[in-house]
């Protein structure tokens, strides 16, 4: 895999170069100078302790290439309707196997843009060059092979005081009759005073064992707010790994909601640099899995100003045999006074074999400053468990019940009513509820 | 209507709390359980109630000549029986409207019942609020979140009121209730009683028993009811404590 993935650059260098530029391009070489010297991490490095990529290895990819031609698909609107929001007028960007998909999507350049990577080297180069691996500053292999090779992905930029008129649902879906392992890249520009909301998902259509490596840069400049919510429920085939960054500036705000509830392996990477004074950070996180499902966490917010606030509430239920991971880690830097930085993560197990591994870190280097953290591993409260029966709500639907209002706080920040409700639906869905 | 006969019950680690409870609860009565700290008051209601962390290892507890042992919690209330909680949970997320949707719909399913057309539950839920002097902003509420004493109390009888329970049992409903609240809450109690329903008061005070006139009052010491009177009983109790019935039981 290490090979054919070194081979497929090779192969492409010198297209991607021309494409891109030269700037962009020495980025490209640097990273995969590193990605051939690193390897695929293993369960020996700190960072993948508690996550094998071993079983994802093992399977034979097709690789997208980075310039894939528009593959045969018949897909139609209607086909994958349910995976959009229902009554939700959004603006859409929609890959299939890799490629935009101009058929199903509906973009914009009028106020702001909404686009494509791929359509957006030969028309902004400039552009690209200053955004393009700007913010994916991590020493980590999958970070470093999308880097070098990924071309393709979601372009929003939403220009200086425009509040942008619609959500943008960015999708991915696959449905290759192989498995397919592809590498995407979203760009996100909020210039000063903007307002944005963001939805992206993917999703495999048929059960083969897909692999998509994702990465997202998220500028957001002062004063500017975004909101990004990934809905990840993938069948238990696939493998997720995302990487995703966000740099804010002052007076700032950035709301990252990750619902993770379902796919065979799911790692996301998420971390904030709170560069301005003033700036809000909110990261929330839901995972709900069973069977095999194994969901990895790892997240970093990192106070480097004065006067920033970060609040991180993750939680999970875990039943069957899966598995899940929260690492969270909060650099309070010495110059970074008046930071108020709150992090919880709770966990719930349904049984004896699901498993949880999760670290809270604070590194705290400023000494005035307001900081929590916490963690909880646990079952169903049996108070509250017998206090339902009691009234007569049968044992099954108690325990939902409760796991429904453990859930509840990760929808505190989704403020669209459409996705709030789709979000119900999974979470019903996923507890097995029947209550409304 | 309710027959407890020589129960006995304890924790699962064997140690022994009720030690051969008798009571009978006839329709239209209303019975008060009285005792000192530890004497295993709460006990009885969580076992009657059918709570899974007590043991029975001995008697029965009948219902209309059923008995109730083997019945799941949630079987027990739908057969009837209701237990006011000495101290109501919090549930952060759901709310008091929805969780007694959801109980009253789950009762009607158990006989066979359709769920409660929404119009009329709201029409119920208000009738009631109403008898408690509770405000309908209420059942927005997440159920018994930052509720106050007297407000958790008050959601029980509110509940009790909803579920229309056969037997209802009140386990120290009084205690950290001011005047005004006891009041509401007994008034509330009092207009439910029927000639076909059971009340069973489990309290510390006479207090209560002023507002929710027993007919029989018992005191629960040691794991058993050892004097039975009438509401007599309770005064003479509230007057000399509970050290001239531990000196008479001494003996035996």
């Amino acid at each position: 895999m290490h090979n054919t993935l070194l081979n497929l650059y090779a192969e492409h260098e010198a297209d991607l170069a021309r494409e891109s530029g030269d700037a962009v391009a020495s980025k490209r070489r640097t990273a995969i100078d590193r990605f051939e010297a690193l390897g695929f991490p293993t369960k020996k490095w700190e960072s993948w302790k508690y996550t094998s990529l071993k079983s994802t290895l093992a399977t034979e990819y097709t690789t997208v290439p980075p310039f894939a031609s528009a593959s045969q698909h018949a897909l139609e609107f209607k086909d994958l309707e349910s995976y959009f929001l229902d009554e939700l007028d959004a603006y859409r960007v929609v890959f299939v196997n890799g490629v935009y998909s101009s058929w199903l999507s509906s973009t914009t350049h009028q106020g702001l843009d909404v686009c494509t990577l791929g359509s957006s080297w030969r028309k902004s180069p400039d552009w690209l060059a200053e955004n393009f691996a700007a913010l994916d500053e991590l020493d980590e292999p999958l970070v470093l092979l999308n880097r070098a090779l990924a071309r393709e992905g979601a372009l929003v930029h939403v220009p200086k005081n425009t509040a942008a008129d619609k959500p943008i649902q960015i999708f991915y879906f696959t449905t290759a009759d192989e498995p397919l392992f592809s590498q995407v890249r979203n760009i996100v520009v909020v210039e000063s005073g903007a307002r944005v909301e963001i939805i992206e998902r993917h999703q495999a259509l048929n059960g083969k064992a897909h692999w998509t490596n994702a990465v997202t840069e998220i500028r957001v400049a002062p004063n500017a707010h975004l909101r990004y919510t990934k809905l990840q429920n993938d069948v238990s085939t696939a493998t997720l790994t995302d990487a995703t960054f966000v740099h804010q500036a002052a007076d700032s705000t950035a709301v990252v909601n990750t619902f993770s509830c379902g796919g065979k392996l799911t790692r996301n990477d998420l971390r904030f640099h709170l560069a301005g004074s003033n700036a809000e950070a909110h990261l929330h996180g839901l995972t709900l899995i069973h069977g095999d499902e194994h969901v990895d966490h790892r997240t970093y917010v990192d106070h480097a100003v004065p006067h920033c606030t970060s609040h991180e509430v993750y939680k999970g239920v875990y039943d069957g045999r899966s598995h899940g991971v929260f690492n969270g880690q909060i650099m309070v830097r010495p110059q970074a006074q008046k930071t108020l930085a709150y992090q919880q993560n709770d966990n719930l197990l349904l049984n004896d074999r699901a498993q949880i591994d999760t670290k809270p870190q604070l590194e705290i280097f400023a000494d005035d400053v307001k900081c929590s953290h916490g963690c909880t591993v646990g079952q169903l409260d049996a108070d509250a468990l017998f206090y339902l029966r009691a009234r007569g709500i049968p044992e099954t639907e108690a325990r939902a019940l409760l796991m429904l209002a453990f859930a509840n706080d990760a929808l505190a920040q989704v403020e669209l009513p459409a996705l709030e409700r789709k979000l119900h639906a999974l979470i019903h869905k996923k507890l097995r509820v029947s209550v409304s | 209507m309710l027959s407890i006969q020589n129960l006995q019950a304890g924790l699962a680690d064997g140690t022994s709390i009720l030690k051969g409870i008798n009571l009978e609860v006839k329709p239209g009565e209303v019975h008060a359980i009285m005792g000192p700290n530890g004497s295993g008051k709460s006990t009885l209601s969580s076992v009657v109630a059918g709570r899974e962390e007590y043991e029975v290892t001995g008697g029965d507890v009948l219902l209309d000549g059923e008995s109730l042992l083997d019945c799941s919690p949630e079987e027990r209330a739908h057969k009837g029986i209701f237990l006011s909680f000495q101290y109501p949970v919090e549930i952060p997320g759901v709310s008091v409207s929805n969780f007694i949707k959801t109980a009253l719909n789950s009762h009607r399913a158990a006989r066979g019942e359709g769920p409660l057309e929404a119009a009329l539950l709201l029409k119920k839920m208000r009738e009631k609020l109403e008898l408690l002097e509770m405000d309908k902003s209420f059942l927005s509420r997440s159920l018994n979140e930052g509720f106050s004493g007297g407000e958790k109390k008050r959601n029980e009888i509110f509940q009790m009121a909803m579920l229309e329970p056969r037997l209802a049992i009140l386990d120290e409903t009084d205690s950290g209730l001011d005047i005004d609240a006891l009041r509401i809450v007994a008034q509330g109690v009092n207009a439910l009683k029927s000639p076909t329903n059971a009340v069973v008061v489990i309290t510390h005070y006479q207090r209560l028993l002023e507002y929710i006139v027993p007919d029989f009052v018992h005191v629960l010491l040691h794991g058993k009811i050892v004097k039975s009177g009438t509401k007599d009983l309770a005064l003479e109790l509230e007057e000399r404590g509970y050290d001239w019935i531990k000196k008479e039981n001494a003996g035996k």
